[in-house]
């Protein structure tokens, strides 16, 4: 029996308190249990705001690590903020063509406009569950915005992450999410772009948002022989990579299965099969074509495989058939390791390979729907048609439109963001600062103190040299101005 | 036979290295040190408390070259090397007495490095 709402009511007569149970009634049970099911859900994909910084650390050389942690928590929050402001708003606040138009500031009790999901909280105002539902998508768009910086590590100024985090949160990814999840133009395109999960809003999204930030900021210093051919620069510490991309695995087990909103049917453990279904494969198909192409394994390939496995399956995780899951992940496996090799001839260096990982698997995920989805699916979700496995075309062209539009809106917006960042701060650090690390030039502070401070500075064995040598105070990374003569 | 033994900015070494390659001086060892010279150190600010630094890193190479090849090393790191910054770092050029290679038993100058004017040079 679930604990129903209680009440205390006074008494009529006389001074007695007396306590009325209230029995729930199956449906305020079911909600309760479905809101259980969001929130553990979303709790979940919170914690791949973890899997994302690990996965950056491990890629970063140690003198750029500490600048991830700070960065993670600083998006993270902004987001969070600017998503109660504005962007729930934009994205769910009404059924508009192009944006929501209620539930700025939101409040519990205040007012929507109806849209899909006032419908299935049975409420136009936000209630409890609905509050679930609200954070559920909140968490989405900070792991999207989590996305853009993978690619941007090691060299661009933390100015950038604040002022884009308030763009992105506030105004890009709640205009993508609205489009397609929040019963935009492109919910009702055809018979509906199907993204279950986000492969394009969510993972798309933050990939394309790299891209135009890559466009602006160019390469480290370094990646590039003066002929042209690519270096490696390896990351520091490939275990917290492996943990980060575990970490982001158990993360994706809310991120699809609680993109059912519910427990109805048992749906979302049969989203949870799908997911690890696609994740196994895709890490075999990275193995295979790293083994093939590279002739070795490399870990950050293999862990990238899982990744891109769940990007793409992120789209197709609530219509398709188990059977299909594999092929879409393995195929995502083999795409992660061409598309690293190709970005790098490109001359675009990703240090995590985000732009593959998120960008070309999240296209591939949401054209996967329209090849994949099952008939049975596409009528219980009540969005799109069955696809071309089933002899349905016309699924395919839907999906493409839909990754099409999203891919334009987010880089015009995203370029002309970083376009002005880059007037006003300007982007990237400068040379000595890149050198000297991100840890130390923006933050004051190593993440590996020992490994650049001699164990003699940093116990205080020896004495100051200002003691018999007197010179003018440190200041922090500026290591090419003189002493003055003693 | 002389040690060239300098002291360098990282990001000086590569093309030291690479037009050392060139010239027939393949032979050389680094190590990555820390020192302090001229040049200020950092200040790390950790939880509102200060630890400075003076030591910076550098790269310390070792090069040993006949006595008439000195000049063309030392001309290629400080070609190099120079920002015209404080922090630079120096060079000093020592004697050597003897050199033997331990492959086999060989000693004296044609040992050292494969450059065309080195008495036997081998490039591989």
């Amino acid at each position: 029996m679930i604990g129903g709402p209680r009440r205390l009511r006074l008494a009529s007569v006389g001074f007695r308190f007396e306590e009325v149970v209230l029995q729930p009634t199956v449906e305020t049970a079911l909600s309760q249990i479905d809101t259980t099911w969001v929130i553990v859900a979303a709790i979940l994909v919170m914690f791949m705001q973890a899997g994302f910084a690990f996965l950056e650390i491990g890629f970063s050389r140690g003198k750029n690590v500490g600048a991830v942690v700070a960065k993670i928590l600083t998006n993270f929050s902004i987001a969070a903020l600017m998503w109660w402001a504005v962007g729930f708003a934009i994205a769910f606040g009404g059924a508009a063509k192009i944006a929501g138009d209620a539930g700025w500031f939101f409040g519990f009790g205040d007012h929507l406009n109806p849209s899909y999901f006032t419908e299935l909280y049975g409420t136009e105002s936000i209630n409890g569950a609905f509050s679930g539902f609200i954070f559920f998508q909140f968490v989405f768009c900070a792991v999207s915005l989590a996305i853009v910086w993978g690619t941007t590590l090691e060299r661009i100024k933390f100015v950038a992450y604040p002022i884009y985090a308030v763009v992105f949160a506030g105004l890009i990814y709640p205009l993508v999410a609205h489009w397609i999840f929040g019963g935009g133009w492109l919910a009702t395109f055809g018979a509906g772009v199907q993204d279950f999960a986000g492969s394009t809003v969510v993972h798309l999204t933050g990939a394309t948002g790299a891209l135009a930030a890559l466009l602006l900021l160019g390469p480290r210093k370094g990646k590039y022989k003066a002929d042209g051919t690519a270096r490696a620069i390896p990351g520091h510490n490939m275990p917290l990579f492996g943990l980060g991309v575990l970490i982001l695995w158990l993360g994706w087990f809310g991120f699809n299965p609680g993109s059912t909103l519910g427990t109805a049917d048992g749906r979302f453990a049969e989203v949870v099969i799908v997911t690890n279904l696609a994740a196994a494969a895709g890490v075999l198909g990275a193995l295979i074509a790293s083994r093939l192409l590279q002739k070795t394994l490399d870990v950050g390939m293999i862990g990238n495989g899982a990744i891109a496995a769940l990007v793409a399956i992120t789209a197709p995780s609530g219509y398709v058939e188990f059977w299909a899951a594999p092929i879409i992940g393995v195929i995502a496996g083999g795409i992660v390791v061409l598309g690293v090799l190709m970005f790098e001839r490109l001359r675009l260096d990703d240090p995590v390979g985000a732009l593959s990982a998120h960008g070309l698997a999240g296209i591939w995920g949401t054209l996967s729907c329209g090849i994949f989805t099952s008939p049975r699916l596409a009528s219980y979700n009540g969005i799109g048609e069955e696809g071309l496995v089933y002899g349905n075309v016309s699924q395919l062209g839907v999906q493409a439109v839909g990754v099409a539009a999203a891919f334009a809106l987010v880089f015009v917006l995203s370029i002309a963001t970083f376009a002005a960042i880059k007037a006003i701060f300007g982007l990237r650090v400068d040379a000595e600062e890149e050198d000297a690390g991100l840890d130390i030039a923006e933050h004051g502070m190593y993440g590996y103190p020992e490994q650049f401070i001699p164990v003699p500075e940093l116990e205080g064995y020896g004495a100051a040299p200002t003691a018999r040598a007197p010179a003018a105070p440190a200041v922090a990374y500026s290591t090419r101005e003189e002493v003055p003569a003693t | 036979m002389k040690l060239v033994s300098a002291y360098i900015r990282h990001e000086a070494f590569e093309p030291i290295r690479t037009d050392l390659l060139e010239l027939g001086f393949p032979s050389l060892s680094i190590m990555e040190v820390k020192g302090s010279g001229r040049q200020k150190g950092i200040t790390e600010r950790y939880r509102g408390a200060e630890v400075t630094n003076y030591l910076r890193p550098k790269i310390k190479i070792e090069c040993v070259v006949a006595s008439s090849d000195v000049q063309t090393i030392v001309d290629t790191i400080l070609k190099h090397a120079r920002t015209g910054a404080v922090g630079d770092g120096k060079v000093f050029v020592m004697p050597v007495e003897e050199a033997y290679r331990v492959r086999t038993g060989e000693s004296g100058e044609e040992v050292l490095q494969a450059h065309p004017g080195a008495a036997a040079g081998v490039a591989s």
